[in-house]
């Protein structure tokens, strides 16, 4: 196949998508931690986040240039997840969706941790979909 | 050691339960026989002690023992502590009558033993009890009484030394009865004769102590109190016979008297004997056979043994201890043949108890529902041995007593699982132990406490994740008794409630002094309330009251749309302002005095507290820049942490932090979209800052418009502060809030406060901790950060059951609270609470505990109006009932009746849940305003158990024809006790005169045709019509009706730490609608009445 602006896409994806699920680990690991450990909520979790929001924001609009249908619609429901968990939030908040208060509640937390492992196995099938398209 | 000098000092301040506790000392005997009888007689351990007597001898010592607390130096001649020398003279006389004394201490050592199980679970600390003295051990048991003003948990050390004692103690041995009921028995073996007699009176000694803790008093009564004795009687309660007691307690006396006679042994060497009891080393309560027949051969009269016995054995102790209740020294469940009586007894009281616990009630038939007395806690079924150990429920108590097994059986009965929690509540006395080495479990880091097992000397078990732990050396000895390889004596194992004082491990910086800064609104509506001269004044007079030492800080800052600063810099004529007008980018002006030592600056600080008020009078500054102020308290906090006090009466308008009017007046009818959640996360977010630096906020508003306290309220609720709210104050046209300002004020500045504190949580393998609630910030799964820690606070928890409890008898729960006291000491406070796991559904149904149950659904339903709406959260709340209603229908009861079936425990949970439903915090229509519900709920989740009931559903009597019938008595003052009545406009007479207590307010509603007598008696008017509208407080009359009144209205008042306003009011009074609005059973214009309430709910559960 030529190297066309999908094809370029596509290979973006797949570094981007190293990258996500690099994210979704940092959040297994982080969410163990605090269920775990002395880790302090306030500093834990929140600074990936909305990196991780943009840059799947960003692969939706590539794809979407590049007019790859199927794959937009793969990641098109992760997108309004994000978007929705986003606007969600607490007026002002920076902090996204993880509440330091109320992260450590037993439902909030597995729920969060659900959600990372959720995401880690949907990077990773994308970056095989990615890796082999 | 002894407090013997230190009671009159630091009692006083305390609320008024701990202070009466010493005063009844020595009064009771002359109670026991004035009183009616009716006392609660489960506090006073001698009581009970003639059933012990075959075991006795052994005991002897008991007297010896000062756990009793019984603070007279005499008995504490065991203890070297420093008092050791001192005491030691008296120790002679003890010896010198062994035979008298010691016999009958024995016995008494036993039944105290017992008692204290009673007591224990009763959770009553007895006032009168002193703490268990050792003196040369660190193990002190200071009077932590936490009076407010003088921190008393610090007096422990104090009290040990011994220089007071000595006196005391010659006085104790002199005068017997004048110091302690215990203490008298020193003088043993005269007084016996006179005491004796006493005995067919027995319960009055308790009595003194109930009042302290109202609701503690019920569990006691059943087994052991003797039914008569109970003034009022519980619903549980099937007190044996007196007649029957009396009967025993004769015989008891007899067998006391041959095994005195027998013991003649030293006493000193009793200590040995008491403690080692023989069966060291068997870890598990067993009873002895041998007891059990004894007991049953007596029968079960506790009650009888009067305080002859006590008198007679000199330690007199025992019986303190009884009434210290939770510190049942001696008594190790371990061994102890007494216990195999009280079990015996127990169990029969239990027997009853289930039996009644198991009868369903028709609900829609029983119209008198509502006990007559308070609802006390439910007794765990445990082994009495145990339960006499087990936490005080005021302190630590369980949705659920009898624990599911599995989470399918916890989801079956559909009932919560949570604990509520009072950690840091005034104790009127706790034992406080200094030990360089804190044992604590190795895997799991549990605190040694009374619930493990010993598996040998040297040897325990962990009761939370059963690992095997090491028993360290010193551990070994026993400082109380000064034996060595008891380590199941020591006070760790002997008490349920304890504190520590930490080694430096704990501390991960030096403890921080006291620091307290203060925030003032000053703008120009903050001026035209006038608070602030209140405010000041009630500072100035309590400024030496302050928790703290000389190393305490203090500081001001006021504000309007800037900031200003006060520099307190010694050598200053008069204080300096300075004023910060950048509000976007708040620097601190200066970087000392603006933080000044109290002590050393007291004058200066006196000056300024005197020209603030008038400083701002002429000010026409609008604007409030709350925000901004609350970041520089933040920036001038921030290196030593502390508690950071803000007055605040309008919505923030300008820096950061400013915020809008969300309140839609004409919206408040629906349920829905009203404000509940924050605008901002700049409150929350500098909480979380603050909580970081061990910085609390605590929030005064005192507001006439709305000011959005949903979120201010974020300010105090993650620093774990806590917020007042005072809705149009004003100094002229409200002159009820002042004085409730004041009133409250006072104890805020002065209580017991702990620094930099954090709690944990632990709890035995297979349950997990699911939410918490209260104020403070969640750092780990089972850990609470809390910059400051107070008295009033309570905090609830949910749990959840992971794994099953399979092969387990019991599961444990224990928290424990780190702290920094005013005096700078690091200490841990540590509650364990045991309690039995259950297989049946019907036996969790049976343990169910309403209150408890009650108290965290309002805090889950808290959250879930938060985060859904508040309609959500109503039905919530009705489903609660609902489901377990029905679930109780289908999978408990064998027979479909008609009606509407619910356990007897949980007989009062529909009408709880309308409570609820009809408190402000949930109610719908238009009168709650959105800052008055948002309070209502920031009380509920903060406020300990006892009073958030109390604010749900008060407590009504009738009070114009109170007699002395049923009354208690306490320190010469008879306290009359008026059955309550149900909230129902029904049980209201327009003859009568009604009072309310709703916790933080009561109300005295007198009926139109209401008698001339009480009018012109109680209230010091001619007639009806003369009554003033704003009327606060009853004139203290010469008539015995007033007296009578008064004496129960105070004595209400004393049960709690805050001042509750009395509001009397007539029928056109304004106040009249709150109080009709808690006439819970009736029907309003937007909810229903009790028995609609109850329909409606009979008609979901038989679908």
């Amino acid at each position: 196949m030529a190297f066309t602006f999908a094809a370029f896409c596509y290979m973006l994806s797949l570094v981007l998508c190293a990258a996500l699920i690099f994210f979704a680990i940092w959040h297994i690991i982080a969410f163990d931690e605090l269920r775990t450990d002395f880790k302090s909520p306030i500093d834990q979790c929140n600074p990936l986040v909305l990196p991780e929001y943009s840059i799947h924001s960003l692969f939706c609009i590539m794809f979407l240039c590049a007019q790859e249908w199927l794959t937009l619609g793969l990641n098109v429901p992760l997108l309004f997840y994000h978007f929705w968990r986003y606007f969600r939030c607490p007026a002002d908040s920076s902090e996204l969706a993880y509440d330091p208060p109320a992260v450590m509640n037993a439902d909030t937390l597995s729920y969060c941790q659900k959600e990372a492992w959720c995401k880690l196995a949907f990077y990773l099938l994308s970056f095989f979909y990615y890796l082999y398209w | 050691m002894a407090q013997p000098a230190r009671p009159p000092t630091g009692y006083p301040s305390q609320n008024g339960a701990g202070q009466q506790p010493y005063s009844n000392g020595p009064v009771q005997n002359q109670l026991m026989h004035s009183s009616d009888g009716q006392g609660y007689s489960p506090s006073v351990p001698g009581l009970y002690s003639h059933q012990t007597p075959a075991k006795v001898p052994p005991h002897q010592t008991s007297g010896q023992y000062n756990y009793s607390g019984s603070q007279n130096v005499s008995q504490l001649n065991n203890y070297q502590g420093p008092g050791q020398t001192l005491n030691r003279p008296p120790v002679a006389p003890f010896s010198g009558s062994p035979v008298q004394q010691t016999g009958p201490v024995p016995q008494v050592l036993l039944p105290a033993l017992q008692n204290s199980a009673a007591i224990s679970s009763a959770g009553s600390f007895p006032p009168g009890a002193s703490p268990p003295v050792l003196s040369n051990w660190q193990y002190s048991q200071t009077p932590v009484s936490q009076p407010v003003g003088s921190q008393t948990s610090h007096l422990a050390h104090v009290t040990g030394t011994g220089s007071a004692q000595p006196p005391s103690s010659l006085s104790g041995n002199t005068k017997p009865p004048g110091n302690y009921q215990y203490a008298a028995s020193p003088g043993g073996p005269p007084l016996q004769n006179s005491y004796m007699k006493p005995g067919s009176a027995p319960p009055p000694v308790t009595q003194p102590l109930t009042p302290l803790h109202p609701p503690a008093r019920p569990p006691l009564g059943p087994p052991p109190v003797g039914g008569p004795p109970l003034i009022r009687p519980s619903t549980l309660t099937a007190g044996p016979p007196n007649t029957q007691s009396l009967l025993n307690s004769a015989a008891n006396r007899e067998g006391d008297a041959t095994s005195a006679a027998s013991d003649g042994s030293v006493v000193q060497n009793s200590y040995d004997a008491i403690e080692g009891g023989g069966l060291m080393a068997t870890p598990h309560p067993s009873p002895a056979p041998p007891n059990l027949k004894m007991n049953r051969s007596v029968g079960y009269s506790y009650p009888t043994l009067p305080p002859g016995y006590q008198n007679t054995s000199p330690p007199g102790a025992p019986g303190m201890q009884a009434s210290a209740l939770q510190y049942p020294d001696g008594s190790k469940h371990f061994h102890q043949p007494a216990l195999g009586t009280n079990h015996l007894t127990a169990s029969m009281g239990g027997l009853s108890l289930q039996q009644e616990g198991l009868r369903p009630v028709n609900l829609l038939q029983e119209r008198n529902i509502l006990p007559m007395t308070l609802l006390k806690a439910p007794v765990p079924n445990l082994h009495e041995d145990i339960q006499k150990l087990n936490c005080n429920p005021e302190l630590f108590r369980c949705t659920l007593t009898n624990i599911p097994q599995t989470q399918a059986l916890l989801n079956k009965a559909k009932l919560p699982l949570g604990l509520l929690l009072h950690p840091f509540k005034d104790l009127s006395q706790l034992p406080v132990v200094t030990s360089s080495t804190i044992v604590r479990c190795r895997s799991c880091r549990t605190y040694i406490n009374p619930f493990v097992s010993f598996l040998d000397q040297r040897r325990w078990k962990c009761n939370l994740c059963y690992r095997v732990n090491d028993v360290p050396e010193e551990f070994m000895y026993n400082p109380v008794t000064r034996v060595y390889g008891e380590p199941h004596k020591r006070p760790e194992v002997q008490n349920a409630t304890i504190e520590f004082m930490a080694p430096s491990e704990y501390m991960l910086r030096p403890p921080q002094p006291p620091v307290y800064l203060f925030v003032f609104d000053v703008s120009h509506n903050a001026i035209e309330t006038g608070y602030l001269n209140t405010v000041c004044q009630t500072l100035l007079d309590n400024l030496d009251l302050l928790p703290g030492n000389t190393r305490t800080k203090i500081g001001f800052i006021t504000f309007d749309s800037t900031i200003h600063f006060y520099s307190l810099q010694e050598g200053l004529s008069q204080p300096q302002m300075l004023i910060v007008s950048d509000i976007e980018d708040v620097f601190i002006p200066m970087p000392e005095n603006l933080l000044v030592n109290l002590n050393e600056n007291k004058e200066l600080i006196q000056d300024l507290l005197r020209t603030l008020p008038q400083m701002f009078t002429k000010s026409l500054e609008t604007q409030s820049a709350l925000g901004p102020a609350l970041q520089a308290a933040f920036k001038l906090m921030s290196p030593t942490g502390g508690r950071i006090s803000v007055f605040q009466t309008q919505l923030p308008s300008v820096g950061m932090g400013a915020l809008k009017s969300r309140e839609e007046p004409n919206q408040r009818a629906t349920a829905k979209d009203i404000h509940l959640t924050p605008s901002t996360d700049f409150y929350k977010k500098l909480a979380l800052d603050c909580s970081g630096q061990q910085v609390a906020v605590d929030l005064f508003l005192l507001s006439g418009q709305y000011s959005d306290l949903a979120s201010l309220g974020c300010i105090s609720r993650y620093s774990a502060g806590s917020v007042y709210y005072y809705q149009s104050y004003h100094h002229k046209h409200n002159p009820v809030q002042v004085e409730k300002l004041q009133k409250e004020l006072k104890r805020y500045l002065t209580r017991k406060i702990g620094f930099e504190a954090v709690m944990r949580i632990r709890c035995t393998k297979g349950l997990s901790i699911h939410t918490f609630h209260g104020n403070f910030f969640v750092r780990s799964t089972d850990l609470l950060s809390l910059p400051n820690v107070n008295p009033d606070a309570g905090y609830a928890v949910q749990m959840s059951v992971e794994e099953s409890l399979t092969d387990m008898q019991v599961v444990s729960f224990q928290s424990a609270l780190l702290y920094t006291s005013s005096k700078g000491e690091r200490r841990i406070r540590v509650h364990t609470m045991c309690l039995p796991v259950v297989t049946t559904l019907s036996e969790v149904y049976l343990g169910a505990d309403v209150q408890a149950i009650t108290g965290l659904l309002a805090n889950m339903a808290v959250d879930r109006s938060v985060s859904a709406t508040l309609s959500d959260a109503r039905d919530a709340l009705v489903n609660a009932v609902i489901d377990s209603l029905s679930a109780y229908r289908s999978s408990v009861l064998s027979i479909q009746q008609p009606g509407l079936m619910a356990p007897f425990s949980l007989r009062l949970f529909p009408l709880y849940v309308l409570a609820l439903l009809k408190q402000k915090a949930f109610q719908t229509g238009t009168n709650a305003r959105l800052d008055e519900r948002i309070f209502t709920m920031c009380q509920v989740k903060n406020q300990p158990l006892v009073y958030l009931m109390l604010m749900t559903h008060p407590s009504l009597y009738r009070v114009d024809n109170l007699t002395d019938e049923g009354a208690l008595n306490i320190n010469d003052r008879t306290i009359p006790q008026p059955p309550i009545l149900q909230l129902s406009v029904e049980k209201l007479s327009r003859d009568g005169a009604y009072l309310m207590d709703a916790g933080s307010v009561m109300f005295l509603w007198i009926g139109k045709n209401c008698g001339q007598s009480f009018i012109s008696q109680v209230l010091g008017v001619p007639n009806y019509g003369s009554i003033p509208q704003n009327m606060t407080h009853l004139p203290e009359l010469e008539t015995a009706e007033s007296i009578r009144t008064i004496a129960f209205i105070s004595w209400l008042r004393e049960q709690r730490p805050f001042f509750p306003i009395l509001y009397i009011i007539k029928d056109d009074s304004p106040l009249k609608s709150s109080f009709l609005q808690n006439m819970i059973e009736d029907r309003t214009e937007s909810a229903l009445s009790y028995y609609e309430f109850l329909l409606h709910i009979q008609q979901q559960v038989n679908k």
